[in-house]
């Protein structure tokens, strides 16, 4: 199947009629709908946030985040920006609540920092993959989003981006640029090696409540039904072998003491000793 | 465009980001439009602790709202309920529906149409 990410720019693509295309479409309303709920609950917010919405198109993302409940934290208020004209005139049409915004991710994301509470992206930042023009190439608009969205977010914020990447080489590309930007992250995957499988880049920003969850995504999402975690498959299967491994917090252990009793100084253990920082992908 | 999201909005052209002046922008020929919506006191709770207040004052200014307090409100004045409704009012009911937002400090002009704020820029710009 032709991507429409290899056919055309997206401000071109996403035209007055795709746009309605798009949005009346109650098959893709309701992949959206699901994806968006999904997104929110890796969120976890608790009370009524400021979020941005990267790639809002005609807020089929947003519209779910004014309608969340007070029981459930909100409503929220978001932000969105999209560079397509038309689906934004189609946002304007459908009465959305969200404030809008014609621009370009890849340009940057130009707000203060510690602006939102939160970001969602949902099946848009793939499209920072193709730009190849004489002045932009794709490293460098993810850079200059990511650089933006990091420094957008408040301290302890999260973003989640679902997105559909072309191929493995162009996951490592968006993740990557992700972690250099600063954030903590890791990425989810729904329902793996079916057709329906949904990726979700999960972002943090140092400090948050992340960090007493143990510092990793899969805190994130422990505790949630029907979860499947890239990264924490791999740790189970790695978990018999680990315990005497070479770096494994056994392994650590057990050094720390062999220097304490020959009376070195060792820095005081806890739980995230002998834990890899930082993402993995 | 509402108030609440000029108090974070900053000019997307690169050589702004350092600069003082450049925060916030200022509007030109703004036609405003009020829209009632639900009231959301956590909300406006919520954004009262990273509102810039002395931005806020600039803008509302620029916008014709002349009962701004000088002080950013805080401790009990939050459970003040006529005054969060008050500011619900200004920060997220009233939006710009037309006009221009503009930098001083690269003195680039956005254009707002039908409330949405157009932010593309020339690649040479970012
Ligand atoms: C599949 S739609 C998703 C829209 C919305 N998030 C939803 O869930 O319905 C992808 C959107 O990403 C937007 N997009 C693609 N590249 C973008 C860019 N560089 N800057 C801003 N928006 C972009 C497109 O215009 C389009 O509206
Ligand atoms: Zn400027």
């Amino acid at each position: 199947m032709s991507r429409p990410e290899d056919s055309l720019p997206p401000d071109l693509f996403y035209n007055d009629l795709e746009s309605r295309k798009y949005t009346t479409s109650s098959r893709i309303r309701n992949i959206q709908a699901s994806m968006t709920n999904r997104a929110l609950e890796l969120l976890d917010l608790k009370h009524p946030s400021f979020i941005l919405d990267v790639g809002c198109g005609s807020g089929l993302s947003g519209e779910i985040l004014s309608g969340v409940p007070p029981e459930e934290g909100g409503p929220h208020e978001w932000v969105g920006m999209d560079i397509s004209a038309s689906m934004l005139d189609v946002a304007l049409q459908r009465d959305v609540e969200g404030d809008l915004f014609l621009a370009d991710i890849g340009q940057g994301v130009p707000f203060r920092p510690g602006s939102f509470d939160a970001a969602i992206s949902i099946s848009a930042i793939q499209w920072l993959c193709n730009a190849e023009s004489s002045d932009v190439s794709p490293e460098g608009r993810l850079t200059r989003f990511f650089g933006g969205l990091y420094a957008s977010l408040r301290r302890g914020g999260r973003a989640v981006c679902q997105f559909y990447p072309k191929n493995d080489a162009q996951r490592m590309m968006i993740s990557a640029a992700a972690v250099r930007a600063g954030f903590g992250a890791g990425i989810l995957e729904d329902d793996p090696g079916t057709k329906s499988a949904k990726l979700y880049l999960v972002l943090t920003v140092g400090g948050g409540e992340l960090e007493s969850q143990g510092g990793d995504i899969t805190g994130v999402v422990k505790g949630l039904n029907g979860v499947d975690i890239v990264d924490a498959r791999r740790k189970a299967e790695n978990a018999r072998r680990k315990e005497e491994r070479k770096g494994s917090k056994a392994w650590i252990m057990k050094k720390k003491d062999q220097l304490e009793k020959k009376g070195k100084i060792v820095k005081p253990s806890s739980k995230y000793t002998g834990r890899r920082r930082g993402p993995k992908f | 465009m509402k108030v609440l999201t000029v108090n974070f909005l900053t000019c997307a052209v690169k050589t702004c980001k350092t600069s003082p002046e450049a925060f916030p922008l200022h509007f030109r020929d703004a036609e405003l439009a009020q829209q009632d919506l639900e009231f959301n006191p956590e909300f406006i709770k919520n954004m009262l602790l990273r509102l810039d207040w002395n931005a806020f004052r600039v803008t509302t200014s620029e916008l014709g709202f002349s009962t701004i307090p000088a002080e950013k409100p805080e401790g009990d004045a939050l459970n003040d309920e006529t005054l969060l409704r008050d500011l619900h009012k200004v920060l997220l009911e009233t939006q710009v529906m037309e006009g221009k937002l503009v930098c001083g400090h690269c003195a680039h002009e956005y254009a707002i149409k039908e409330g949405i704020a157009n932010f593309l820029l020339p690649n040479h710009l970012v």
